[in-house]
């Protein structure tokens, strides 16, 4: 077992490296095709390449996958598998809180897991919410960003999605202190895994049917979104009086011109 | 005869009733920003969870929904404008307007998915971080229903009509800013007309899949 851990550790090593290595290439290379270039996105050709890979995947296998789910699960049983599998991500998330000492979110995220499992007959049953024990929901990710890591550039990762340099390289710990590692028949480890992605998408679909509606570059409004959401989850709470301050373009400051150059 | 005296009696009261409402002074308008959002956001979930057809996602009722009860509390110009970025003030009255109309079909098609959705949510308004005499606030809410709390948070400006909403931010992500890049991308392809025709396209086909 701990040599396959192992080597899984060092083939997402080997996969963080060469993706980096392939972006550097481009990068280097001066593969200019990108109109509008973004500052925290300088990977984006590749980027773009990955997330077209991505949608592929998704539009071929995921999703149908997600909406038969949807369609011939009752919702009662979806509901106890989406709440078993967020039992266990509390634990984690506990770890996380801990370590980032906010442990009144740390003592809270316990409690959920302890009244689930216990009452909630292995975490079927979400009765910490009804009881409005509140949900931190951290990772190893937002973590290092609590500890002053930047989230650095932006990269879409094979099957992953979206990601940054920083969340990249916390993927792997998230990984080894999951706990579906520890479920020890091979096969119903597998199944399990399975079924949390299944699950995972299954809840993802409105917000997938809304950015095909809402977006008119889908690639640049997922980016996007997921970097304001990213850097919102990492300053959680903290008070930020310049938030959705832009620019008034509706009226114009004294002493300019009402019209500029034509285009 | 006695029936007919009351009903008269009935309606003079409602009638009486009605104009002392209406002649509630001016400065009743002054409503704080935070109770204002907590006013609307409870009439539209009361609305929705009354009305079957906008529950079922009635593309142009939850529309009308949100013109008379949404709207009128939103500088949808300042939204878009900021949005638009610097090309606004280069664009012309008319296509500003198609730039408003757009945006505004796009934004309630997209969004209204979400409000079709509500049936036993309840928004709370937490507390107002400013002090009285701030020309701009940020509104924090929170819906709870089933499944993890939805963070909403409105930015809004005081202008003599009262306070009006001009930013919008669920879960971390503000509204302007994502579609400012967005925007930016087609006006810097197509430029201004570009952009129009680029959304109208986007609303007649979400349009036909709903």
């Amino acid at each position: 077992m701990k040599n396959t851990e192992a080597s899984c550790g060092s083939r997402v090593a080997r996969a963080t490296l060469s993706i980096a290595f392939a972006g550097a290439v481009l990068a280097s290379t001066g593969c200019a095709t990108v109109q509008n270039p973004n500052a925290n996105d300088p990977f984006e050709p590749l980027n773009r390449t990955v997330y077209r890979f991505n949608e592929g995947v998704d539009a071929a296998v995921m999703r149908p996958l997600a909406t038969a789910y949807q369609q011939v699960v009752p919702q009662l049983v979806r509901t106890g598998v989406h709440n078993f599998f967020g039992n266990l991500g509390d634990v984690w998330s506990a770890v996380n809180s801990a370590l980032q000492f906010k442990f009144g979110d740390a003592a809270q995220n316990i409690l959920r897991f302890q009244v689930n499992t216990f009452f909630g007959f292995g975490g079927i049953l979400d009765i910490a919410s009804d009881l409005r024990i509140e949900r931190h929901r951290e990772d190893f990710g937002q973590t290092l960003g609590r500890w002053g890591i930047p989230a650095g550039p932006y990269l879409v990762l094979p099957f992953y999605g979206p990601s940054t340099l920083r969340d990249t390289i916390a993927l792997p710990v998230d990984r080894r202190y999951d706990l579906l590692k520890q479920v020890d028949p091979h096969d119903t480890r597998h199944v399990l895994y399975g079924a949390r992605v299944i699950d995972t998408r299954a809840s993802l679909l409105r917000v997938g049917n809304m950015v095909e509606e809402a977006a008119l570059d889908r690639y640049s409004f997922t980016r996007d979104s997921y970097l304001q959401k990213r850097r919102s989850d990492v300053r959680e709470g903290r008070p930020d009086p310049g938030a959705g301050q832009t620019p008034r373009e509706d009226t114009v400051p004294a002493g300019q011109p009402t019209t500029a150059p034509s285009r | 005869m006695k029936r007919r005296d009351l009903g008269r009696w009935a309606a003079a009261a409602t009638v009486l009733a009605m104009g002392c409402a209406a002649w509630v002074p001016a400065y009743a308008s002054e409503e704080a920003p935070d109770a204002l959002i907590k006013r609307i956001s409870d009439e539209v979930l009361a609305t929705i969870r009354a009305d079957k057809s906008l529950q079922q996602g009635e593309v142009s009722r939850l529309m009308s929904l949100v013109d008379s009860k949404i709207m009128p509390n939103v500088n949808f110009t300042r939204m878009t404008a900021s949005a638009v970025g610097p090309a606004w003030r280069q664009a012309t009255p008319e296509q500003q307007k198609r730039l408003q109309d757009e945006f505004k079909v796009l934004l309630v098609r997209t969004y209204s998915g979400a409000l079709a959705q509500v049936d036993d949510q309840s928004v709370t308004v937490k507390p107002l971080r400013a002090s009285p005499s701030d020309p701009e606030v940020v509104v924090r809410t929170e819906v709870r229903g089933r499944g993890d709390p939805i963070q909403i948070e409105y930015r809004m400006e005081k202008t003599p009509a009262g306070w009006k909403i001009y930013n919008l931010n669920v879960l971390g992500v503000w509204l302007v800013e994502t579609y400012r890049t967005q925007f930016s991308q087609e006006i810097n392809a197509r430029g201004v007309d570009g952009l129009i025709a680029s959304m109208s396209e986007r609303n007649k086909s979400n349009a036909r899949k709903g």
